[in-house]
């Protein structure tokens, strides 16, 4: 990008002409898309503790075998609520939050294309937040089919189950006006002189996720309108009553819920992949490959839902194909890992926060990837399914990698954001005890389900103490030190070294040509690009 | 922003939202979607009946203990088999009854679904009659028999000699005014 000139500095001005109001009501009508990037990211942090508090109740109840502080029944909404909170109110929104804080700002846009539907879709968050945290206190308390809503159970609960429908419903609504916003962004906004095939990656991962999210966010809610439905007007969808099947629901949740991992995973490797080319000081490489892979990890994603189900009963032949077009995914998701690794080789690395975390998701995720790879095969599926080894895998995929990518994404990008350079030390220290803790929460739930023991249970044969114990302590200690992530970034916004407009040396885009912290208006003419690709 | 981008972006806006607007009717499609797949490759057939039997050699090298089970979930009903088992040879036609009565003074609808131990005998267990096809309705205080025609099929797996055939009666959420779709098949 050595030819882009520095022309979002000179849009400084922009800040002085606009009278917007002051204090809170600034933030209820915000339509600025930094403005509402960060309540996004401030929104996902809360329910990342509330969604992480629920994690350490059902840790702290498996610590022991046998029932110790909460009731069974109480365990199931925590299983339910832990799970519906990280992957809509917590993973989602940070990457939404990432996509409006940097989209603008990569291709050269002043602001999100709908700027007040942007509003609309952040401010339906904390209303779903709500209701499913209050669905708890309700008669009969939340849900506690966990996260899938499986009927017949989804059918027969109480009151906590329409709320959680209704969570659901308005996620989702959120979520497809926060997809329609960035897909159109990105098409129609680019700053002259960027084609598609010259955008930053996080934009191309976030144009493709988008499509996945508008096409199978309305079949979730489809979904779960039918069991509203089943509950209270009489249809027979799912309720075996009227000649409904229960099974149909998987089918229908299955062809929401796998696009939906890589909704999680897509804009993860986006970041990832503007971390590790700056922190080797080397473009990735195979651009145009990365840009295939992950529109063929989108498409394969679906065809694959029945993975889930081998167990529901199926004709053998159904089992086959879903297993072999399973481990399909494996190529292009092998050729990412593949470039990743190849844009180090021979790279000048340094190892600063953001790099860390990158280099923690590219390993953590890889070994996630492999459990899956594992599952995928239906022969070893039948004794896996619904044990431990499912939990430990997701959890390498979803923490280890959305989660740790979102933590590079916050290390990467603060300087820009808040115009100070976070504490370096902290943030190291913060990386290590993450990584250290979560693998000493999770690898040991490898070997619990590989000995069988079942997920959703509160309670446990006596041969599996030992590894739940070191698993909760290190659960503790992974939740512990996410108090230490609040802290740096904190201590990040209130004051620290002045971060210069591009503070990583081998970081390239737009974003950097702008001072830090990132004046309110950015690009409001659109920056001059000269034949430079705007992904080096 | 200038106008023509405005124009641009609204009818991006407009595609995706029929795309969303498709995709939620596309949740709704899969499900007769689903019952015509179950229905072509004959997977999942609970409630229709199975073929008429095609030139069947009766194996009497054979005898399967059949045994009846009867369920009711939130129904006011007694449901009972007629006869706790029977011995069949496979290919051979048997007819089984099911009792049940309605003990309220109010006509209320049912709707019996039947299940197989070991499961993998449902494939071979054919039904060309039961009373599980459709609803019923009973009147007040209202009795009946109720019949199953069956065949077990020869091909059988040679491990399986007793199959347990299961039927739990649920009621019909809303139907308690409305007469039944299908008239019940009248008692045997």
């Amino acid at each position: 990008m050595e030819a882009t000139h520095a022309h979002g500095a000179g849009h400084a001005h922009g800040d002085g002409h606009s009278h917007h109001p002051k204090g809170v009501m600034r933030w209820i009508t915000t339509t600025n898309h930094k403005d509402i990037g960060t309540m996004y990211l401030w929104f996902s942090f809360a329910m990342f503790m509330v969604g992480g508090a629920m994690a350490l109740i059902i840790r702290a109840e498996l610590f022991q075998p046998g029932l110790q502080y909460v009731e069974p029944e109480f365990f199931n909404q925590m299983i339910t609520l832990h799970g519906l909170i990280m992957v809509f109110g917590a993973i989602m929104p940070a990457f939404v939050g990432f996509a409006n804080w940097m989209i603008p700002m990569m291709i050269g846009a002043p602001d999100m294309a709908f700027a007040r539907m942007n509003n609309w879709s952040f401010w339906l968050l904390p209303p779903a937040g709500i209701l499913l945290t209050a669905s708890m206190f309700v008669p009969g308390g939340a849900a506690g089919t966990g996260w899938t809503l499986y009927p017949p159970l989804s059918i027969q609960m109480g009151i906590g189950m329409d709320m959680a429908i209704f969570a659901v419903h308005i996620l989702g609504m959120s979520s497809i006006m926060g997809s329609i916003n960035i897909v159109t962004t990105i098409l129609n906004l680019r700053a002259p002189g960027m084609p598609l095939m010259r955008m930053p990656m996080f934009c191309w991962t976030w144009l493709i996720t988008g499509y996945l999210l508008i096409a199978v966010m309305p079949v979730l809610a489809g979904a779960v309108t039918m069991i509203l439905t089943d509950r209270h007007f009489g249809t027979s969808f799912f309720s075996a009553a009227g000649g409904g099947d229960p099974v149909l629901f998987q089918h229908i949740f299955w062809f929401f819920g796998h696009p939906e991992v890589y909704i999680i995973a897509l804009p993860a490797f986006g970041v990832v992949s503007h971390v590790i080319p700056a922190f080797a000081r080397k473009p990735i490489f195979g651009y145009t490959s990365m840009v295939y892979a992950i529109a063929s990890i989108a498409l394969i994603s679906f065809i694959v839902w029945a993975h889930h189900m081998y167990v529901v009963g199926m004709p053998v032949a159904g089992q086959l194909y879903f297993m072999y077009a399973t481990i399909l995914i494996a190529v292009p998701t092998g050729v990412k890992v593949f470039n990743w690794v190849a844009t180090m080789w021979r790279g000048s690395m340094t190892f600063e926060t953001p790099m860390l975390f990158a280099l923690g998701f590219l390993f953590l995720f890889t070994i996630g990837g492999f459990t899956g790879l594992v599952l995928s095969n239906t022969a070893i599926d039948v004794q896996l399914q619904d044990t431990y080894y499912v939990v430990a895998h997701f959890h390498y995929v979803m923490v280890a990698g959305a989660l740790f990518s979102a933590f590079a994404a916050v290390y990467y990008w603060l300087p820009k954001w808040t115009g100070h350079m976070y504490d370096e030390t902290l943030g190291q220290w913060h990386f290590w005890l993450s990584i250290v803790s979560f693998n000493i929460a999770f690898f040991p739930q490898h070997f619990l389900g590989l000995a069988g023991m079942p997920r959703r249970i509160p309670d446990y044969a006596l041969q599996f103490v030992d590894f739940n114990q070191v698993s909760t302590i290190g659960a503790f200690g992974f939740g512990l030190s996410q108090l230490l992530f609040l802290y740096v970034v904190l201590k990040a916004i209130r004051g620290g070294e002045k971060a210069p407009a591009k503070p990583w040396e081998g970081a390239t885009g737009l974003e950097w040509t702008v001072p830090s912290p990132a004046p309110y208006h950015t690009f409001e003419e659109p920056p001059v690009l000269s034949g430079a690709k705007g992904h080096e | 922003m200038n106008p023509d981008k405005s124009a641009d972006n609204r009818r991006v806006l407009a595609r995706l939202l029929l795309v969303a607007g498709l995709m939620f009717g596309f949740g709704y499609a899969m499900v007769p979607l689903y019952q015509k797949f179950c229905e072509v490759t004959g997977i999942n057939n609970l409630l229709n009946a199975d073929d008429a039997v095609r030139n069947t050699q009766v194996d009497t090298s054979r005898t399967i203990t059949v045994e009846f089970d009867a369920n009711l979930h939130g129904l006011p009903w007694r449901f009972e088999p007629g006869q706790t088992s029977v011995a069949v040879h496979p290919g051979e036609l048997v007819h089984a009854v099911y009792r049940v009565s309605n003990n309220r003074n109010h006509p209320v609808t049912g709707q019996a679904i039947p299940s197989y131990g070991p499961q993998l005998a449902a494939a071979h267990f054919k039904k060309l009659e039961c009373f599980c096809f459709a609803r019923q309705t009973l009147g007040p205080g209202e009795s009946r028999e109720m019949p199953v025609v069956f065949v077990i099929d020869p091909a059988l797996p040679k491990d399986v000699t007793t199959i347990t055939l299961s039927y739990t009666f649920f009621e019909v959420a809303g139907t308690l005014a409305e007469p039944a779709s299908k008239p019940g098949r009248p008692g045997a």
